[in-house]
């Protein structure tokens, strides 16, 4: 019975491993050891991001008494979590947990939710307390339900991991809502610095030493988020296809390729409405069609895991968590718009991702491919794993065509779209990681389902978008979340708001290509038109928390730096342009700034903007356009640092 | 064969299906700005002075990358393309050292041209003084990065006419250069066949002979263009027009 197995999962994505992950993991390995405990007696797994990125590396506890967390635990400590994972609780530990109202309890948790291994509790990376559901109610997974009502070939497999049967429960409700419950905000992250005197617990009892690395799962940073494409990143092994296999992976592969013709594929991801989430947002469901009604002939799919944005990573996670889903969503991609080849474009900088994906194509492979070893058929799918040199423009889809044909970076001018001539000249489709990585879901659940995921003022955005939080907001980390939610509720409500309490000035969303929501508009819904609307993007999912000491015309060099330095050097505006860019930001910055300064600027991000070959050109005057936008006074001030006592604003001559 | 007609400044023009935007203007008898372009090579669309507003478009379209399609209204000379273009030609000289008065391509210059036509005195934008090498290695010609606008038509020339792709474009952004074989000094580039195909398809003064000075360059810019008609109608041996 699953649900007495007690299980430490220990977080062994890339920002769990800088801050020491490893070591911990080995420490505890030994001391279970030193405890005497067999290894089915406390299973203790590496896993992938389990979120709170900032606070690593993170261990999560599974037991009968629910799960518990902690942060930033030094190996010392390993004996006390190993102690702590078989339930010897100690006093002291309620400090950072506001209402443990339960007692822990032996045996079966009455809300226990899973079958045969396989959970049914979608949206839950945490083993619920026993009476203490900070989920809604979850419908048992049905059959019946017409989106998954064709069970797949290997129907004696275990059950389909079914995510929750109602989108339209309000998942925030239940959590408590005060950010500052998941840690003190003025302990430093790692800290091992005994606790804070005046809580209560600390005098009773001989100081837990793991109290001050308790953090609270049921925080809205972990109850408010909504894994659909995270949903068993943090709870699997990513090094092993078993587990995956375990928990669901490719079952949905089996039944496209057992029971849905490639067009139903396609009619329900054009039903779920999702969108790119690379940025673009462009519609998946019509991208796919364009390729698959191509003339006959060959056809590519490639995923794009290039991610270069600076403070993005949402594809890393995905990729260092669950890769089978990555691969699984390429697969039927692949076979919804009639490619037998397809390639995973990763950068280099993602050494983890890269060593997950091999593994994981590796796996396939010795087991006979996708379609002979996983799913019993002929399919011959083969999937190729390509990693990029480091060059931000790559992440453009021509420019990473030229790429993994051996070419210089460089984009060209579109038409033809990739969708009508890409690798080698045949019809190629290029979708984001995460876009691909929701697919599997989708199918399981249906396009409906995914669709009614969201707000309905914003018939734009379905489903679900991974966000990577980070800045000067308290929890750093990952967070998948319904579109539709106002941006105020992920940064301050699940992020904590600014560290130190400090006022929140802004949030830059989408990197290099997007721009700033100032703080009084903080109600913006997580909406494509809304944000856009606002000089922004929704983009890839990169947000970052800027505090009261950003200074916006330093934020916006900042960003032009990068696009002068990621400039591929095609096309003239992108290349000359923002260097001139740059060099004018420069001099306003450094109080030498003239009159007609702005206007220059102005003047010459129009030009860049609309007439650079691609898109890394064209939005790259976008950080400093938005900031000029909402925040022109502190550009004022700066052009008249130059000239100060020159009522005109005029250089003294 | 499938004609497009579309309007162009207001004129009426008919095309060939598949030919480009530039093709359709020059046949409606305006003559479009271009940089990069050079007839007899492949297009590229980097010096986005060929700009042109489609009604319809977000952003302006450079016209030799794009083809022409059946009702499209063109507009090639609004104030807002003139500013752009402007503008593009100022960047290129504050990109580079142009010196032109010391210029071997001084008179026959395309950029400088160009600099006449937009009616650019002086580039609004500080000169960024590169520092930037000269390659004389080679027996007979000299590049001068200087002059250099990365407009890649030297490249195509040598790889697409000649078949020998000596050049290359290395790095990135504003450090772009031209690279001849392995970034090696021209003159040890054992593929290059001293065809000088590049040195004619240059519209600048930074590919030049080597006994040339000031304002003696006169390439044979067409020589791309009779090259490639020449093949089409496989005309193998020099016959006529072809040059030596
Ligand atoms: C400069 C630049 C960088 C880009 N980088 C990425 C990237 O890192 N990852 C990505 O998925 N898409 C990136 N894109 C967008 C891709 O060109 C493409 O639109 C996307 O991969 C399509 O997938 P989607 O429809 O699933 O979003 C970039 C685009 C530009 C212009
Ligand atoms: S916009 Fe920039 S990155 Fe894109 S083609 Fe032009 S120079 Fe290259
Ligand atoms: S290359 Fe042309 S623009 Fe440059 S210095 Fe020579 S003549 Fe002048
Ligand atoms: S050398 Fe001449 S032809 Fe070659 S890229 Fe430079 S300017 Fe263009
Ligand atoms: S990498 Fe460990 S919590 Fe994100
Ligand atoms: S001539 Fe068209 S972009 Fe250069």
């Amino acid at each position: 019975m699953s649900g007495a197995v007690r299980r430490l999962r220990c977080c062994d994505g890339s920002a769990c491993r800088n801050g020491g992950g490893i070591a911990l993991r080995q420490a505890l390995l030994a001391a279970r050891a030193a405890a005497g405990l067999a290894e089915q007696e406390l299973v203790i797994r590496a896993v992938g991001c389990l979120r709170l990125c900032g606070r690593g590396p993170l261990v999560a506890a599974d037991g009968p008494g629910g799960s518990r967390l902690w942060g930033g635990v030094p190996p010392e400590l390993a004996s006390a979590l190993v102690a702590a994972a078989r339930g010897r609780r100690r006093r002291g530990q309620a400090l950072a947990i506001p209402a443990p109202a339960h007692p822990p309890q032996a045996g079966p948790a009455p809300g226990e939710l899973r079958l045969a291994g396989a959970r049914l509790w979608g949206p839950c990376l945490w083993e619920p307390a026993p009476g203490r559901s900070p989920q809604p109610p979850v419908a048992p997974f049905d059959p019946s339900a017409p989106a998954a009502s064709a069970a797949p070939a290997a129907s004696a497999a275990p059950a389909d991991p079914s995510a929750p049967a109602d989108p339209s429960a309000p998942v925030a409700s239940a959590a408590p809502a005060d950010p500052s419950a998941l840690v003190d905000p003025s302990a430093p992250a790692a800290s091992v610095a005994p606790a804070d005197p005046s809580a209560p617990a600390a005098s009773a009892a001989p100081l837990d030493p793991l109290a001050p690395h308790q953090l609270d799962p049921h925080h809205p940073f972990f109850a408010l988020q909504r894994p659909v494409v995270l949903e068993c990143c943090g709870l699997i092994d990513p090094d092993s296809l078993d587990d995956a296999l375990d928990h669901g992976a490719y079952r949905q592969l089996q039944r496209c390729l057992h029971q849905l013709t490639p067009a139903a594929v396609r009619d329900e991801i054009r039903a779920s409405g999702l969108r790119g989430r690379g940025g673009a947002g462009y519609p998946t469901g019509l991208k796919w069609d364009t390729v698959a009604l191509q003339p006959p002939g060959p056809r590519q799919v490639v995923a794009n895991g290039d991610e270069g944005d600076p403070g993005a990573f949402m594809d890393r996670t995905v990729m260092e968590g669950d890769p089978h889903r990555l691969l699984e969503g390429l697969a039927i991609a692949a076979y919804a718009v009639g490619a037998e080849h397809g390639f995973v474009y990763v950068r280099a900088e993602y050494p983890l991702a890269i060593e997950r994906l091999r593994g994981a194509l590796a796996a396939i492979a010795a087991r006979g491919g996708f379609g002979p070893g996983l799913c019993g058929s002929p399919w011959p799918l083969r999937i190729a794993l390509r990693v990029g040199a480091g060059a931000y423009v790559c992440g453009e889809e021509t420019a990473l065509l030229h790429s993994i044909e051996g070419g210089r970076g460089t984009p060209r001018p579109r038409p033809p779209y990739p969708a009508q001539r890409g690798l080698g000249g045949a019809p190629t489709l290029i979708n984001n990681v995460e876009t691909l990585a929701a697919v599997p879901a989708i199918l399981r659940q249906g396009g409906a389902w995914y669709g009614a995921i969201g707000d309905p003022a914003c018939p734009g955005s379905r489903g679900t978008k991974v966000f990577s939080l980070s800045g000067a907001v308290v929890h750093t980390g990952v967070v998948e979340v319904p579109l539709g939610l106002p941006l105020r509720t992920v940064v301050e409500t699940m992020g904590g708001g600014v560290v130190g309490g400090a006022p929140l000035k802004a949030v830059q969303t989408g990197g290099p290509s997007g721009g700033c929501i100032p703080a009084a508009r903080l109600d913006t819904r997580l909406d494509y038109e809304a944000m856009a609307g606002l000089g922004a993007i929704l983009g890839s999912g990169g947000m970052v928390v800027l505090g009261p000491a950003t200074a916006m015309p330093e934020l916006a060099r900042y960003f032009m730096g990068f696009c002068v330095q990621e400039s591929c050097g095609l096309c003239l505006p992108c290349r000359a342009g923002t260097v001139q860019l740059a060099a004018l930001l420069d001099r306003l910055i450094e109080g030498r700034g003239a009159a007609g300064d702005l206007e220059r600027l102005e003047e010459l991000a129009g030009m860049v903007r609309a007439t650079s070959l691609c898109g890394l050109g064209q939005s790259a005057p976008n950080p400093l356009l938005s900031t000029l936008r909402h925040f022109r006074g502190e550009y004022l001030q700066a052009c008249a640092g130059g000239g100060a006592g020159d009522p005109a604003g005029g250089p003294p001559a | 064969m499938s004609v497009h007609t579309l309007s162009i400044d207001g004129r009426p023009v008919a095309v060939e299906a598949g030919a480009s935007l530039l093709a359709a203007c020059r046949g409606a008898g305006i003559a479009l700005p271009t940089l990069c372009h050079l007839d007899g090579l492949t297009p590229v669309g980097a010096c986005r002075l060929c700009l042109v507003e489609v009604e319809g478009q977000a952003r302006p379209l450079a016209a030799c990358v794009s083809a022409a399609a059946e009702g499209q209204v063109v507009r090639t000379d609004t104030a807002q393309l003139r500013q752009f273009r402007r503008m593009a030609v100022e960047l290129f000289f504050a990109e580079g050292n142009h010196l032109c008065a010391v210029c071997v391509a001084n008179g026959a210059c395309e950029l400088q041209d160009l600099a006449v036509a937009v009616g650019m005195d002086h580039s609004r934008f500080p000169a960024r003084w590169p520092r930037r090498a000269v390659d004389a290695s080679h027996p007979l010609f000299t590049l001068d990065h200087n002059r250099c606008i990365l407009c890649s038509r030297c490249l195509r020339a040598c790889d697409e006419l000649e078949g020998a792709h000596v050049w290359d474009i290395a790095e990135r952004g504003e450090h772009c250069r031209l690279v001849a074989g392995l970034d090696q000094p021209w003159g040890e580039v054992a593929a290059c066949t001293s065809c000088g195909q590049c040195v004619d398809a240059c519209p600048t003064g930074a590919l030049f002979r080597r006994q040339e000075s000031a304002g003696d360059h006169q390439p044979r810019r067409d020589r791309a263009a009779v090259l490639q008609q020449a093949r089409q109608q496989k005309l193998w041996r020099n016959q006529g027009e072809v040059p030596p």
